[in-house]
């Protein structure tokens, strides 16, 4: 017996998880590396998906206050998902930079290539 | 429960993400990124985190994706296939959601007000902004006063992050300058 509701009240949680197994999978089996640093930003969305979806109330309003609502979302996840967010753009841009070091240097961004190059060495 | 909206644009963020798994252009992948990315803001919308919601479709559809090709345009834009089975990492990823699916089994349902999220600190932010003691948007007053020092973290690791990009093409152009690693690289992609 399947609880379809239960399923439907966890919805959310089910998608997040998808995207954040999906990134995991890029992170591992794909050798290009800005594949993978996309893999990574798949997996660091899914965690803002984690925090914001708890913070929602159903009838609730976005957490602006006004005297015409009695009822809010929970604005703390949004605070610290913000600050996530930028974080997140700091380490994509640093990890690209990386990469077009390594473009440079080995000719290459694909893993497996350069573990060659570095083993004919 | 969930509304048709939110259950349709998780939908079509599940298929995105099957996009980005599949596609090996990687031109493709960022393109579908950029979609990934407006989708979750919509997403977030939908949420109620209007804030947060601005900053993706601003921050992770605008910036990341223009610093995305940028690198593209630096490396090539092919993508291989790869040389291997992709078994063991289809394993690791399968018993990971098994892993977390199993974690949701306990939660508090979706959209209730008496979870315990909505018990402790939130009450006190909306009961602030109620008495004018912090503007009405909770989100800034939290950001700027309240969690003041998280934000600063935030500029620092940005600070570093800049430092970090600079330093690291700075040892780029010193490199290309005396050895022979540029014109080896050009010669490959050519």
């Amino acid at each position: 017996m399947i609880e379809w509701e239960m399923i439907a009240y966890h919805y959310n949680y089910y998608i997040t998880i998808f995207l954040m197994v999906s990134g995991l999978y890029i992170v591992i089996a794909r050798g290009n590396m800005i594949k993978k640093l996309i893999g990574l930003g798949l997996f660091q969305t899914s965690v803002y998906l984690l925090y914001l979806a708890p913070g929602k109330i159903i009838g609730g309003t976005a957490p602006i206050y006004d005297k015409a609502y009695q009822v809010y979302s929970n604005p703390l996840p949004h605070v610290l998902i913000l600050t996530a967010i930028v974080v997140g753009v700091a380490t994509l841009a640093v990890g690209l930079a990386l990469v077009v070091r390594i473009s440079e240097e080995y000719g290459s961004i694909d893993e497996d290539e350069i573990f060659e190059q570095d083993e004919d060495q | 429960m969930i509304t048709f909206i939110q259950g349709v644009l998780l939908t079509l963020l599940a298929a995105i993400t099957i996009a980005i798994v599949r596609q090996r252009n990687l031109f493709g992948v960022v393109i579908l990124a950029g979609i990934y990315s407006f989708l979750i803001a919509s997403v977030m919308m939908v949420l109620d985190a209007v804030d947060v919601a601005m900053t993706e479709a601003s921050v992770g559809a605008g910036i990341s994706t223009v610093v995305l090709l940028a690198a593209l345009h630096l490396t090539g834009s092919r993508e291989y296939p790869p040389a291997h089975a992709a078994l063991l990492p289809l394993f690791v990823s399968a018993v990971t959601a098994g892993a977390l699916i199993w974690g949701t089994a306990e939660l508090p349902k979706f959209g209730v007000s008496h979870a315990p999220i909505h018990q402790n600190t939130a009450p006190k932010y909306i009961e602030d902004a109620a008495q004018h003691k912090m503007p009405p948007n909770m989100v800034t007053g939290v950001l700027a006063d309240y969690r003041g020092y998280d934000t600063l973290g935030e500029t620092t690791v940005i600070f570093t992050g800049g430092i970090g990009v600079m330093l690291i093409m700075r040892g780029r152009r010193r490199k290309s300058k005396g050895s022979d690693a540029k014109s080896k690289s050009r010669e490959r992609s050519a």
